[in-house]
């Protein structure tokens, strides 16, 4: 602010705080739009930002890694013929990098489970399960019974929805038939030694899991996997992990994050930060006009104060600026008590919001029936930054116009 | 030594398809330090003539210079500095700020000009005081008479050592009694700072005070004479 060619910036914001308190029940109508608006920026913003990072880490979890080496033609033709050797000591060095928070690798077929009263197709992963603890299974989500203890135990895991659709229980034995490399049938009985809950009752019916070592041996492919997953910090930043491990990936080999793995939640997250700042313009659109139309009040109950400043030697900028500073008086103090609300509403429900009343439709969009809001300081630096630049924007027409009165016209205002 | 010097000054106003001849042909020249009376009817051009002295309002012809300097042709901002460092306003209806206090309302022309706030302070205490208002700088022209208010008035027009001060109807407000201790006072300040006042009126006991008298008619003198 210039304070050389008018009022000096400290003389401008005591003025404008004296002139916001003016007309007290106008000024606090909009104080309270401006809190309610950017409480909903913030809030509606976390809930988004929360349902999309349940789907991402449900997704994820589906498909533990954030990197994943396959066979290049695994994605293609998702058979036991398309693996991978175990790795080699170089990739066994990167994978040592501290850049990797985790790394498991895993054999995964389709294959078929046969209880007494029924048969569903499913997918086999054969794991290591400690393992597979470091790269984020949530052992907690085993709801009955036990998670594997290593890569040679016997049991099976299966989810809570197909031991429904099984009419089978914990401890009771079922039969599992896949495909060996020469096409030959591979089955074998496992016991049901865990029931697993997911979010999603589809990744339930999907999955089951056994020790990757008995997964192997059924399949007669020695020490084969189907693919090697590793964890980074980010999932959302995964660029250098990816180059790292690609270094030395095996020939013949793929070295893909799981964005490309999966390009639903990968297009989820990058639509995610545009709807993100729609949604922030959209309610400050609804906002400006409120805005604008207390300042072109603001103005017009003033032509006289203004045109008096104008002959006592304030310059038309001075006078804009004056304008402006109110302005941002106004969206400043919303902005504070607007963030405050948001971050006191959002607070007290971390541990999630149930909606289990609309689980289907939040399935369908891969979406579990708890709701997380996610507050991210990405999200409201946005929202704060975006409320200010429209805000002074918007204000910009009444400040214009408040400058460019001419001095002898407006002082005659009555 | 001349001030201000007025030539031929023009101005016209169009209502409707009727043109208003505000100032026609209008010259003058005034004494640094002077007390002028401008007088006449409503709508004689008085008020007119103050505006584009103190660049409120552009002429259609004519020259104004204040000091040596051209002033009708200036740019809004160049004009804003003019005002700010050179001319003083009192109005009518006061015209303070209000939501400022009587002090502040004095500060305020100091404070666009750049001036320290310890120098602010002494110099709007002492004003205030001159005009007898010590011991009100902290009340807001709500809590002020009308005479009292224009007395802040006055004090903000002259603090800043103006060359000149433009008063547009001061009294037009006030009491008889409250309007000659506010003549009273601009005298006093006129011959203790010596600055030229330029006052317009239709107040015969305002005209009293003036060292010279100008009556204006349809826009122009009609009769300008020194008075004892």
């Amino acid at each position: 602010m210039p304070a050389a060619t008018g009022l000096p910036l400290g003389a401008m914001i005591q003025l404008a705080w004296r002139n916001l308190w003016r007309n007290h029940r106008r000024t606090l109508i909009m104080l309270i739009a401006i809190i309610i608006g950017v409480w909903a920026m913030i809030f509606m913003t976390a809930l988004m930002r929360g349902m999309v990072d349940q789907m991402l880490k449900d997704g994820i979890q589906s498909l533990p890694g954030m990197v994943q080496i396959h066979n290049s033609e695994y994605r293609d033709d998702p058979s036991i013929e398309n693996s991978l050797e175990a790795p080699g000591a170089e990739l066994l060095s990167a994978l040592n990098s501290p850049l990797v928070f985790g790394w498991s690798s895993r054999v995964r077929v389709p294959a078929m489970i046969s209880s007494e009263q029924g048969s569903r197709g499913v997918i086999l992963v054969g794991i290591d399960p400690i393992a597979e603890l470091s790269l984020g299974f949530d052992a907690g989500s085993i709801n009955q019974g036990r998670f594997l203890e290593d890569a040679g135990d016997k049991g099976l895991i299966i989810g809570h929805k197909l031991l429904q659709r099984l009419e089978t229980r914990l401890g009771k034995r079922v039969a599992v038939m896949s495909q060996d490399p020469d096409n030959n049938v591979a089955d074998r009985g496992f016991r049901i030694v865990g029931v697993y809950k997911a979010s999603l009752e589809s990744q339930e019916e999907q999955f089951i899991y056994a020790g990757r070592d008995i997964v192997q041996a059924l399949l007669k492919i020695g020490t084969q996997v189907s693919e090697i997953a590793i964890n980074g910090e980010d999932y959302r930043d995964v660029a250098a992990l990816q180059q790292l491990i690609s270094a030395t990936a095996p020939a013949g080999a793929e070295v893909l994050p799981w964005m490309e793995l999966n390009s639903y939640l990968s297009m989820m997250l990058g639509m995610m930060d545009g709807v993100v700042l729609v949604w922030i313009i959209v309610i400050f659109l609804a906002l400006s006009f409120g805005l604008a139309n207390t300042l072109m009040m603001a103005v017009f109950e003033r032509i006289r104060e203004i045109g008096l400043m104008q002959a006592l030697g304030m310059r038309p900028a001075s006078i804009l600026y004056q304008i402006l500073v109110e302005s941002l008086l106004l969206l400043l103090l919303g902005l504070l008590l607007g963030n405050l609300l948001a971050i006191a509403t959002i607070l007290p429900l971390r541990d999630g919001i149930d909606v289990s009343a609309v689980a289907k439709g939040m399935e369908l969009m891969g979406a579990g029936s708890t709701l997380y809001p996610a507050l991210k300081i990405r999200d409201l630096v946005t929202a704060n930054v975006v409320v200010i630049i429209l805000g002074l924007l918007t204000s910009l027409l009444p400040a214009w116009r408040a400058s460019r009165y001419r001095p002898v016209e407006a002082i005659a205002k009555t | 030594m001349t001030a201000i010097k007025c030539v031929d000054l023009c101005k016209n106003y169009e209502q409707g398809d009727v043109v208003i001849k505000a100032l026609d042909h209008v010259s003058l020249d005034i004494d640094a330090g002077s007390f002028i009376c401008l007088s006449g009817p409503s709508g004689s051009g008085k008020t007119t003539l103050l505006n584009m002295i103190g660049g409120l309002d552009k002429l259609d012809s004519g020259e104004i210079d204040i000091d040596g300097q051209r002033v009708d042709q200036l740019g809004k901002g160049p004009l804003a500095d003019l005002r700010l460092h050179n001319i003083g306003f009192v109005f009518q209806s006061y015209n303070l700020i209000p939501v400022l206090s009587a002090r502040e309302n004095v500060e305020f022309v100091m404070q666009v000009q750049g001036m320290t706030a310890a120098e602010r302070r002494n110099k709007s205490l002492a004003i205030l005081k001159e005009v007898g208002l010590a011991g009100m700088e902290d009340r807001r022209p709500a809590e002020l008479s009308g005479g009292q208010q224009q007395r802040v008035a006055v004090a903000r027009a002259i603090v800043s050592q103006p060359k000149l001060v433009l008063a547009d109807e001061p009294t037009a407000n006030l009491d008889s009694n409250t309007a000659r201790q506010l003549m009273d006072l601009l005298r006093k300040l006129n011959q203790h700072h010596h600055v030229t006042f330029l006052i317009a009126t239709h107040d015969e006991q305002v005209m009293e005070y003036a060292e010279r008298l100008i009556k204006m008619q349809d826009g122009k003198v009609i009769n300008d004479q020194l008075q004892a």
